[in-house]
Formats: C-alpha cells, sequence, structure tokens
C-alpha cells in the first residue's frame, strides 16, 4: 500500500509541474509588458519602471521567473488579484462555498442517475428506457449556460419556485437549483454508466442463483443487483467531483453563487488577466490533487487496483 | 437432375453442391465483395432513423454556414433600428429583434459559420495531433511512449474550457476563430491520441500484423496499411462527439467573453449580449440557444449512432 501511495504521488508531480510550467508559458508569452498596464494611459518613468522590473524579476530570463513561480506556489503563493487582496485569502472565502455547491450536485446526480439508470437496465427496450435515453441525450446536447438559463427562467421567473440569484451567505436552499444545473452535465453519463453496468450484472450467474433460491426481486435487485453494478459509477461519481470543483465557473457565474467559481467568472469578465491566470491555477492543482486523494482512497477501498499498474 | 450426372467420372461420390438443396443455403459468390466492419457499419446505419435525423441537421446546419443567403436575405449587422430593439416577430421578421434591433433570424443564420468551422478546425488539429500523438506511441512504444503519455496527461489534467480561458486572455488581441479553434484544439487531442494509442496496442497483437511482419514488410508500411486502417474506428466516433464539444467550447467561450470579438456573429456571443434581458425579453435568448443545442444534439447523436454501427459490444447494449 505504501509503495502504492508512493508511486502514484511520484506519478502526480511531473505533472504538476508540467501544468504550472504550461500555464505560466502562456502568461510569459503574453504580449505586451504588464507593468505599463499598472500606468493607465501615462508615461512611466523609467528608473520606477526599472525598479518594479527587478521588485518582479521581470528582467530576468523565463527558467528563473518560473522557478520564483513555483517556488511561490509551494509556499502557498498564488499571487494577488487586482484589488490587492491574497489569491490564498479570496480562496479562503470562497472556496467552502464551492465545496457545499459541488457536494450538493453530487448527491443530485448520484442519487438520480443511479435510480434512472437502475429502472432503465432492469427494463431495458422499453418505454421508460428508450425516454430516459433519449433525455439523456438532449441533455448532454444543452451547453451549461442554456441550461442554467432555462432554468432560470422556467424555475426562477415563470413558476417562482426558486431565486434566480444566490443570497448572501449562500444558503442551502439558494444552491439547490444550481447545484440541479450543475448536475445535469454528468447526469447522463451516469445514466449510462449504470444502466450499462445493472444490464451486465443482471445476467450474471449469481443473480440467476439469487432467483433461484427464491428470493424476491426486492431483495435481489438492491442487494445482488445494484450493489455489484456501482462499481464503475462510483468510480465515476469521484473523478467528477473535482470536475464539479472547478467546473462550475459558468454555473456560479449565471447564478451569482459567492464561489471560486464566479470568482474566475467576474476576473474574467473585467479583463484581469493576472487573476485569471492564479486562479486557473489553483483550480488545476485542486483538480488534481483531489483526483489523486480519490485515486488513493480507491486503492483502499479496492485492493485490485493496488496491484493493477 | 439425369442430364447433369451424365458422363461424370465413378469416383464422384458426394453429390455435387449444385445437385442438393445445399447449394441454394451454401453459395458462396466470389464476386460478392467480401463483408468488412464499413459494410456492416453502413447495414446497421442506413435502417437507424437516428442516423438520417441526424444527417439531415448536420446538412441543414452546414448549408446555412456555407450559403447563408439561401435562408436570409436581410443582413444580419446592418440594418438594424434601435427603435426595433427588443422587438417581437414582424413580417419577414420571424423571431423578432435584438436588443441592438438587429434581425434574430437572420443572426442565427449567420453564425452557423462560426460554430461550424470551429468545429471542424478543432476536429482537423485533435485528429493531426491525436494521430501523431497517438501512433506513434502505441506502435513505436518504448521511452517515445512515455514522454508523449507523459505530455498528454499534462494537457489532458487542465480542463480544457480554464485551459483555453487562458490561453484567449493571453492572446486577448487576437481573437478569430482561428485563435479560438486553436486554443481548444490544442488541450482537446489527448482524448483522441488516449484511444488510438489503446486500440493500436489491441490491434499490434493480431495475427495479420505478426503475419505482415514475417513477410518482411516495413514498420511504417505496417502501421499505414495493417494498424491505422483498424483501429480508426473509435477515433471516428469520439471525433465526431468532440466536434460537438468543441461548438460548445467555443460558444462557452464566448459567453464568457473571452471567445470571439462581439463583431463576430457567434452564438454564443449573441446569448450572451441576451442575457441581461432575460426577465423581459427570453426569445432572443431563446432562439440562439436552441439553434446551438440543435447543432450539437445533431453531432452527438451521429456520434452515438456511428458508436453502435461500429462497436458490436455496443449494440449488445441496444
Amino acid at each position: 500500500m505504501a509503495r502504492y501511495i508512493l508511486w502514484r504521488v511520484l506519478q502526480a508531480i511531473p505533472v504538476l509541474i508540467g501544468t504550472t510550467f504550461l500555464i505560466y508559458f502562456m502568461v510569459f508569452a503574453m504580449p505586451g509588458n504588464p507593468l505599463l498596464a499598472l500606468f493607465g494611459d501615462r508615461t512611466p518613468n523609467p528608473a520606477l519602471l526599472e525598479r518594479l522590473e527587478e521588485q518582479y524579476h521581470l528582467n530576468e530570463p523565463f527558467l528563473v521567473q518560473y522557478w520564483y513561480y513555483l517556488s511561490g506556489i509551494f509556499q502557498g503563493d498564488f499571487g494577488t488579484s487586482f484589488t490587492g487582496e491574497p489569491t490564498t485569502e479570496i480562496l479562503a472565502r470562497t472556496f467552502p462555498v464551492t465545496i457545499r455547491l459541488a457536494v450538493l450536485a453530487l448527491i443530485i446526480q448520484g442519487v438520480l442517475g443511479i435510480l434512472v439508470g437502475l429502472v432503465s437496465g432492469l427494463r431495458k427496450g422499453k418505454f421508460f428506457d428508450s425516454s430516459a435515453l433519449a433525455v439523456s441525450l438532449l441533455l448532454i446536447s444543452l451547453p451549461i449556460f442554456v441550461i442554467a438559463f432555462l432554468a432560470q427562467y422556467v424555475f426562477g421567473i415563470e413558476l417562482g419556485w426558486a431565486r434566480t440569484t444566490v443570497g448572501s451567505g449562500a444558503p442551502w436552499a439558494d444552491l439547490i437549483l444550481p447545484a440541479f444545473v450543475l448536475a445535469s452535465v454528468s447526469f447522463a453519463q451516469i445514466v449510462r454508466l449504470t444502466r450499462a453496468s445493472v444490464i451486465e450484472t443482471k445476467s450474471l450467474d449469481f443473480v440467476r442463483t439469487a432467483y433461484g433460491k427464491g428470493l424476491g426481486r426486492n431483495r435481489v435487485v438492491p442487494v445482488h443487483i445494484l450493489r455489484n453494478s456501482l462499481i464503475p459509477v462510483t468510480t465515476y461519481l469521484g473523478t467528477d467531483f473535482g470536475v464539479l470543483l472547478v467546473g462550475a465557473t459558468v454555473t456560479e457565474g449565471i447564478f451569482n453563487v459567492p464561489g471560486v467559481g464566479r470568482t474566475l467568472f467576474q476576473a474574467i469578465l473585467r479583463g484581469e488577466g493576472p487573476t485569471v491566470v492564479s486562479f486557473v491555477t489553483v483550480m488545476v492543482l485542486i483538480y488534481l490533487v483531489v483526483n489523486l486523494v480519490i485515486d488513493l482512497l480507491y486503492a483502499v477501498l479496492d485492493p485490485r487496483i493496488r496491484y493493477v499498474k | 437432375m439425369s442430364s447433369n450426372t451424365e458422363g461424370r467420372k465413378p469416383t464422384h461420390f458426394v453429390a455435387p453442391p449444385e445437385d442438393t438443396p445445399l447449394a441454394e443455403i451454401d453459395t458462396v459468390s466470389i464476386d460478392e465483395k467480401p463483408s468488412n466492419l464499413w459494410r456492416d457499419a453502413w447495414r446497421d446505419l442506413r435502417v437507424r432513423p437516428m442516423f438520417w435525423i441526424s444527417a439531415a441537421l448536420i446538412l441543414l446546419v452546414s448549408t446555412a454556414a456555407l450559403f447563408p443567403y439561401l435562408f436570409t436575405l436581410t443582413p444580419p449587422n446592418s440594418e438594424c433600428f434601435l427603435s426595433n430593439s427588443n422587438g417581437g416577430p414582424t413580417d419577414g421578421h420571424p423571431l423578432g429583434f435584438t436588443k441592438l434591433g438587429c434581425d434574430v433570424y437572420s443572426r442565427i443564420i449567420h453564425g452557423a459559420s462560426t460554430s461550424i468551422s470551429v468545429g471542424f478546425i478543432v476536429v482537423f488539429i485533435t485528429t493531426v495531433l491525436g494521430l501523431l500523438a497517438g501512433s506513434i506511441s502505441g506502435f513505436y512504444g518504448g521511452w517515445l511512449d512515455a514522454v508523449i503519455s507523459r505530455i498528454g496527461d499534462i494537457f489532458f489534467s487542465i480542463p480544457y474550457i480554464l485551459a483555453a480561458v487562458v490561453v484567449m486572455s493571453v492572446l486577448s488581441a487576437y481573437r478569430s476563430v482561428w485563435v479560438i479553434s486553436l486554443a481548444i484544439g490544442l488541450f482537446a487531442w489527448p482524448v483522441v491520441a488516449r484511444v488510438l494509442r489503446s486500440e493500436i496496442l489491441r490491434v499490434k497483437a493480431s495475427d495479420f500484423v505478426t503475419a505482415a511482419e514475417a513477410l518482411g514488410v516495413s514498420r511504417f508500411k505496417i502501421l499505414v496499411q495493417h494498424v491505422l486502417p483498424n483501429s480508426i474506428a473509435p477515433v471516428i466516433v469520439i471525433t465526431t462527439i468532440s466536434l460537438a464539444s468543441a461548438i460548445v467550447a467555443e460558444a462557452t467561450l464566448s459567453f464568457l467573453g473571452v471567445g470571439l470579438p462581439s463583431t463576430t456573429m457567434s452564438w454564443g456571443n449573441d446569448i450572451s449580449a441576451a442575457q441581461v434581458d432575460l426577465r423581459t425579453n427570453p426569445q432572443t435568448l431563446i432562439y440562439p440557444s436552441i439553434a446551438l443545442s440543435i447543432t450539437v444534439f445533431a453531432f452527438i447523436m451521429l456520434g452515438e449512432v456511428l458508436r453502435d454501427a461500429l462497436d458490436p459490444k455496443a449494440r449488445a447494449l441496444r
């Protein structure tokens, strides 16, 4: 086990370094002097410019600059936003909200997706199955901002069931609608995975044995079929948690959820390049770390994984 | 029958096939073309309504992209009058007007070319990069495989909307259809490469590859003539679906305001511009959304039927 963890962590390091390098390289390649932007239309004093360049290591070669940036990241320094607030402080304020939204979405998509997938798989080729497949195909085709606006319009404006934007403090009740929108993206995938897995499991010998022993559907379906069909689904749900944490930019922006995604969304809208980059870096790191943790958790849960290289 | 057996040598002790009922069941026509994956797939596809619906939709959107004036004579950008701002449908303007008083229908028709071109350019980029990376790492293996796979991991582990956001903020001065396609394609190719790599690894172990090696066919020729044609099917499926996601990505980036400049006709831009009036004037947002969704739906549906047709395992789940 310890060897597996070590191997998996070591494997993550080049990817971590590679991604930060890639992002930093893109920023470095950005045309124009970032310092000039600080001065607006005025021509800066060359001496001041020189001092600032020295302070921010802008006169060093690319690799040296990258080294400063990388060591900053490992010391928890992700830079500051345009308003002067350190990125880490913004994160501390916004990340809990994003986590709550992601957990809610994960629960919604997990419960609904597995239920629909189970019924579809048991009734393969029947009306419920084909309509569930059609609905999931439709949901995949709708871009998330379209779903978000539709939800806002139908449930927020026409029916008045929910508020179109999230209030201050982001109460759970306000997060339900955005969580449904967020959940709709992976819903189809979970339905399909569960369905395929249920279809495969229900024809296996042990299910026939269970029925042969005289067990009723009420026991065979949840205990024998569902439990054994859930392995690929839980794997998917795990990796999807990382996606939900970083993929909520558009949804959070539209519903005004005060999370990490909205902060990024607003920085993009205001054209704050450096803030965007530091947030993207943080989100990519979060995504990688969450994936790593989930991989390790699986190795704890399922011993087979440890031996598969 | 008797005329047939006449004059036959007595060594025949089995009835010739043409004399038995087997003749009708067992006829093998030498002239008939051999069945293969593509012929089977086509036989499967042509009876599926989903295939024809998606093909028709794709044809329709592509026609609108290539020849917008077949569908509307109203120019999308000029002839906008603020007096028509957010107006409802009138004669000759079936879907009403945008906030700036432009014809919604005309803007939708003219927006098609942006989505379609981004989709195809991205697919071109991802296919070229994916084919190169996938075949080198899958077929030649070794340290090249390790290096290419790790590079792919790096590009793969950055969620690709976020990556495109960074690229587009960096290149904010050069926003165009080509640049946005490059930004999306640069981070979408590892998917193609991974699928192709695992497929090549599977095909490489086949007997016909060993046979070709034994015959002394060169490595490169084996790759191009034997391995690639047999591993390309899943790539085609994933490519069709990635075309749909590229269209969504462009719309999302334009919606976020880091995509195409607002002067370029794009469904994402129109949706973005209409969002402030969702409460009072939802139709200017809904119509471009419908156009976008139908286009994406068509490509995803095509990908699905292709997957069913090309992968016998997927067919069993149907």
